[in-house]
């Protein structure tokens, strides 16, 4: 068991003991790209106005969603908040869907229903997105409750930001998963912010990794921006969650480089340096990693490119397809108030 | 320089309470992101520099906690303003709402007080859907022993927001976000308005109508369309939810014989319900009409503005219940809503109108 003892370093050791498949780095690496892209695209679209709900976006992010995403499987469950969209597509999701659902179309994960705040596609495992912080995370427990009652082998994830912390629902639902000894999987992504809070003002200056140590769950604390680091310690997080350890907490050290809701930049407001970004920047998990796989020539330029062009080429269909999709009827918002 | 200038609602907010803690020490702060570049949508931003940093008290993401927090430093001597961005987000501290705050003072005999000022901001619009615009008043104004105002203009937001730092009671303080941007005439020294139930805001005898914060706003439009054509409405902004007094709309309705409510919340056990119920308690044989409310219907805000459209009550929708009794012309309604489609000016429906700029 990874106990962590207030140390920041049982970090990315977890990393050194596994070598990746080709495939899997390549597959890591795609995925990072893909939500880099996407984000990117949804920012520069914004002004458009043809996006009209709140976006939260995860550009900075990539890594901490890829590879808790990947290492889990199909039937694996998700519970998210209001920076959903890398989490989602890390776990399968329809981009399609996804993009329809901000344009507030018919053809979204939910019809359009809830927007970019509200992500959900229970056939994929992402189970719901609540944009109060939070609010999922009991629900995240009640879903390995219910797998534990039924005798599935499923884990359910809870993912946080560094705000989360500080809701008193948070420690409720941690005394009880571990109480319950159940499949848990809290996903802390530290990114020092809530809006435009830095976390010493919010939070004590101690470690965030003596709070799951306070509740008697094990963790490992990662820099959740070195894409290996963050999928190593997710499966041995599952591993020890599936040996019916009962829960387990990621803590991911990562940074989010846009505004916290909208698609610009604001280091220009101040509450943050423009050094403490682009030392963040420096550690950009998609571009550490582009570096690391064609040094191992897992990629090449060329393929990098071309992977690139697809990306991009898909982005463009499900856009598309987003734009070219009705808007729901009007008569329909009255459906479903009642099952 | 002249006492009134025109000032947003927002920046009333904010020199009210830059006011009122200047003038009693006791009054602290808290909201998340306190000192931030936004500072509650502008509305605190800079009063730590102008009252001490000490004063204005960071908020962790912990608003059960903080309000209880504040609610035990209003029992021993300060006057709390506790700012949240979104009415849903004081969801997590109804708990100490319902049994602390609303409670203090009776149960313990007289002894305790709470003054504390809750600001809860109720909005809508851009896709904010299903968790982040409700209009939640009624659940507030359920509780006897909290005080529950909703201002709808430039001038009362300042005047109110003195009134209730001063009150020593828990005021819960509900400022709708398409309010903010109303402009008026606003004094600029320090006054309070009293938590003093309805102003009437127009003179007529061709119907009552009650309406709640920016909801006011939408009606007073209507107003003067139809002042415009010589019909004259009644019309009440309702400002204070709880403790309710009625005094003045019963007298009205005795004079109109038709009464219409106007919720920015849902019809059902809204706001309006509980108007009508006791207005004709007192009124009843004085009615020519049934009386009429207006609020949202009964299902969760979606995104997706298409879903929207019949969902909020508009000026338009105003004017046509009001046309249902009240003797107007089909060619002057049609005219009227012809106008006031032309002052929308095809703006859409998920962002502000600009239009309201006072006098108010
Ligand atoms: C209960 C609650 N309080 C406040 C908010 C307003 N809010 C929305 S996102 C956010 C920041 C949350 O920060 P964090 O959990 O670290 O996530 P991040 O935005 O950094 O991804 C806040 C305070 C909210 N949505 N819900
Ligand atoms: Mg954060």
């Amino acid at each position: 068991m990874l106990l962590s003892k207030g140390s920041r370093s049982v970090n990315c050791l977890a990393n050194k003991l596994m070598t990746l498949e080709k495939k899997t780095s390549l597959a890591l690496y795609s995925n990072m790209l893909k939500i880099r892209l996407v984000e990117e695209e949804i920012a520069s679209r914004y002004n458009e106005q043809e996006m009209r709900c709140p976006v939260h976006l995860s550009i900075g992010q990539e890594a901490a969603a890829t590879g808790v995403g990947f290492a889990l499987t199909q039937k694996d469950k998700v519970f998210s908040t209001h920076r959903s969209h890398a989490h989602y597509l890390a776990k399968g999701g329809d981009l399609s869907k996804m993009i329809a659902e901000i344009y507030g179309r018919a053809t979204g994960c939910i019809g359009g229903r809830g927007g970019s705040m509200h992500i959900m596609d229970p056939e994929v495992g992402m189970m719901a997105s609540i944009p109060i912080v939070g609010s999922c995370i009991p629900l995240a427990i009640g879903s390995a409750l219910s797998d534990t009652l039924d005798g599935n082998p499923v884990v359910s994830v809870a993912y946080l930001g560094d705000a989360s912390i500080e809701e008193g629902v948070f420690h409720e639902s941690a005394n009880f998963a571990k109480l319950s000894n159940l499949p848990v999987l809290f996903v802390c992504e530290n990114n020092l912010y809530s809006v435009y809070t830095h976390i010493s003002e919010r939070q004590p200056p101690r470690l965030i990794t003596s709070i799951p140590e306070a509740h008697g769950i094990p963790m490992v604390h990662c820099d959740g921006n070195d894409i290996e680091a963050v999928y190593a310690s997710t499966l041995r997080a599952l591993d020890n969650i599936r040996s019916q350890n009962g829960p387990f907490f990621l803590l991911l050290d990562t940074y989010r480089w846009r505004e916290h809701c909208g698609p610009n930049f604001d280091n220009d407001l101040g509450y943050r340096s423009e050094q403490e970004f682009m030392e963040w920047k420096m550690k950009d998990p998609v571009e550490q990693y582009r570096k690391k796989l064609l040094a191992k020539k897992i990629i090449t330029k060329e393929t990098d490119l071309e992977l690139t062009d697809n990306i991009q080429k898909e982005i463009t269909v499900a856009f598309d397809f987003a734009k070219n999709s009705p808007f729901p009827e009007l008569e329909t918002a009255i459906n479903h108030v009642y099952a | 320089m002249k006492n009134n200038r025109s000032i947003s609602f927002g920046e009333a907010i904010r020199e009210g309470l830059l006011q009122a803690s200047e003038i009693d020490p006791s009054v602290i702060h808290f909201a998340e992101g306190v000192e931030d570049p936004s500072a509650v949508f502008g509305t605190l931003k800079d009063i730590g520099k102008e009252i001490g940093q000490n004063r204005m008290i960071e908020m962790p993401v912990s608003e059960n906690a903080l309000t209880g927090v504040a609610i035990g430093a209003a029992l021993t001597g300060k006057r709390p303003v506790i700012s949240f961005h979104r009415v849903e987000f004081a969801m997590l501290a109804l708990e100490q709402i319902a049994n602390n705050a609303a409670k203090f003072h009776y149960v313990s005999n007289g002894k305790h007080n709470v003054p504390l000022v809750m600001r809860l901001i109720i909005g809508r619009g851009w896709g904010q859907g299903p968790e982040h615009s409700q209009s939640l008043e009624s659940v507030f104004a359920y509780f006897p022993g909290l005080k529950v105002v909703m201002p709808a203009r430039p001038k009362d937001a300042k005047g109110m927001i003195i009134a209730a730092v001063e009150d020593k009671n828990p005021v819960l303080f509900i400022e709708h976000r398409w309010s903010h941007y109303a402009v008026g005439d606003v004094p600029q020294n320090y006054f309070s308005t009293g938590i003093t139930g309805p102003e009437r805001i127009k003179t007529g005898d061709a119907i009552t109508v009650v309406a709640t914060s920016y909801m006011t706003l939408e009606a007073l439009r209507v107003a003067d369309a139809l002042e415009r054509v010589g019909v004259n409405i009644e019309l009440f902004d309702l400002r204070v939810l709880r403790p309710l007094s009625l005094e003045a709309i019963v007298e009205s309705v005795k004079k109109t014989g038709k009464l219409l409510t106007i919720d920015t919340g849902f019809r059902t056990y809204g706001i309006g319900a509980e108007i009508v119920s006791s207005v004709i308690e007192r009124s009843f044989e004085f009615l020519k009409t049934a009386p009429i409310r207006l609020g949202l219907p009964d299902h969760p805000t979606p995104s997706s503005a298409s879903l929207i459209k019949n969902y909020y009550v508009d000026s338009i929708m105003i004017l046509e219940k009001i046309s249902q009794v009240v003797d107007i012309a089909p060619s002057v309604l049609e005219q009227l809503k012809k106008s006031i489609v032309n002052e929308r000016n095809n703006i859409p429906i998920d962002v502000p109108d600009p239009f309201f700029k006072g006098p108010f």
